[in-house]
């Protein structure tokens, strides 16, 4: 009778029961594990965010001419890519002596957006997302960020692009 | 601890787990949202609350083993005494 001592019973009983509410134990225990891994598996993704952004180096921006003063009448748009071709952005010349550029890529799902002159703000035609003109701002919609900025140089009569703030 | 009270008890720390586990998918594709749009702030405390929420979880795991013992030990006892 001394196998049947619980220190003494073999694994292959514990783990292939015969008893129902012993059965529900290991299923049970088999699900927590299964829960506690994924959960390890989850921590693990946020290291190596975490990794892969302290690794990661900053991106530099290298001084473009986007255009000059006279490409754009007021209240005027043009379009160009910076700082690669792959990065659509638009330009606004909202005064006479004040011109403001965004990326073009919607921050909720990259839909390209337009100026909207008489409503005065960007806007994203596939769901509705508005930004503001003045700071690229959210003003409505569902695009969690405002439009990255790009910083422009005026050199004389050139418009020149040197970075984007995020 | 009777059979059917370690199952419930087993049950709650499950329930509790699952829920920690949602808060922590939540906050995986959070960060990895601001990570790809370039903003890095929230990765450091995300990273440690995670690891807190990994901690919690494994806590609760072995709170469940120790439950199973003590059922164990309790069902040898009994069979035990039967015999």
């Amino acid at each position: 009778m001394k196998e049947l001592n619980v220190k003494h019973r073999p694994l292959w009983r514990d783990e292939f029961s015969i008893d129902q509410a012993t059965d529900l134990y290991v299923t049970r225990r088999q699900f927590s594990k299964f829960l506690v891994l994924t959960s390890l598996g989850m921590f693990a993704g946020n290291l190596w965010i975490l990794i892969r952004n302290w690794l990661s180096s900053r991106p530099s921006f290298q001084p473009q001419p986007v255009g000059t003063v006279n490409d754009v009448a007021v209240g005027g748009v043009k379009l160009f890519s910076y700082p690669t071709s792959e990065d659509p952005c638009i330009m606004i010349r909202t005064a006479p002596d004040r011109f403001v550029a965004y990326s073009q890529k919607c921050t909720h799902l990259s839909c390209a957006v337009y100026y909207a002159k008489e409503e005065n703000r960007l806007e994203c035609p596939c769901h509705e997302g508005y930004f503001s003109v003045e700071d690229g701002g959210v003003l409505q919609g569902p695009p969690p960020r405002p439009l990255p900025r790009v910083v422009l140089r005026r050199d004389g009569s050139d418009l020149i692009a040197t970075g984007i703030e995020l | 601890m009777k059979p059917q009270r370690g199952i419930t008890a087993i049950d709650g720390a499950i329930a509790l787990i699952a829920v920690l586990l949602i808060i922590q998918m939540w906050l995986l594709t959070a960060t990895l949202e601001a990570y790809l749009a370039g903003h890095p702030e929230p990765i450091l405390p995300a990273a440690i609350i995670s690891g807190l929420i990994f901690m919690a979880c494994a806590g609760l795991f072995f709170l469940i083993h120790r439950i199973d013992a003590d059922v164990k030990t309790r069902e040898g006892r009994d069979e035990s005494s039967l015999h």
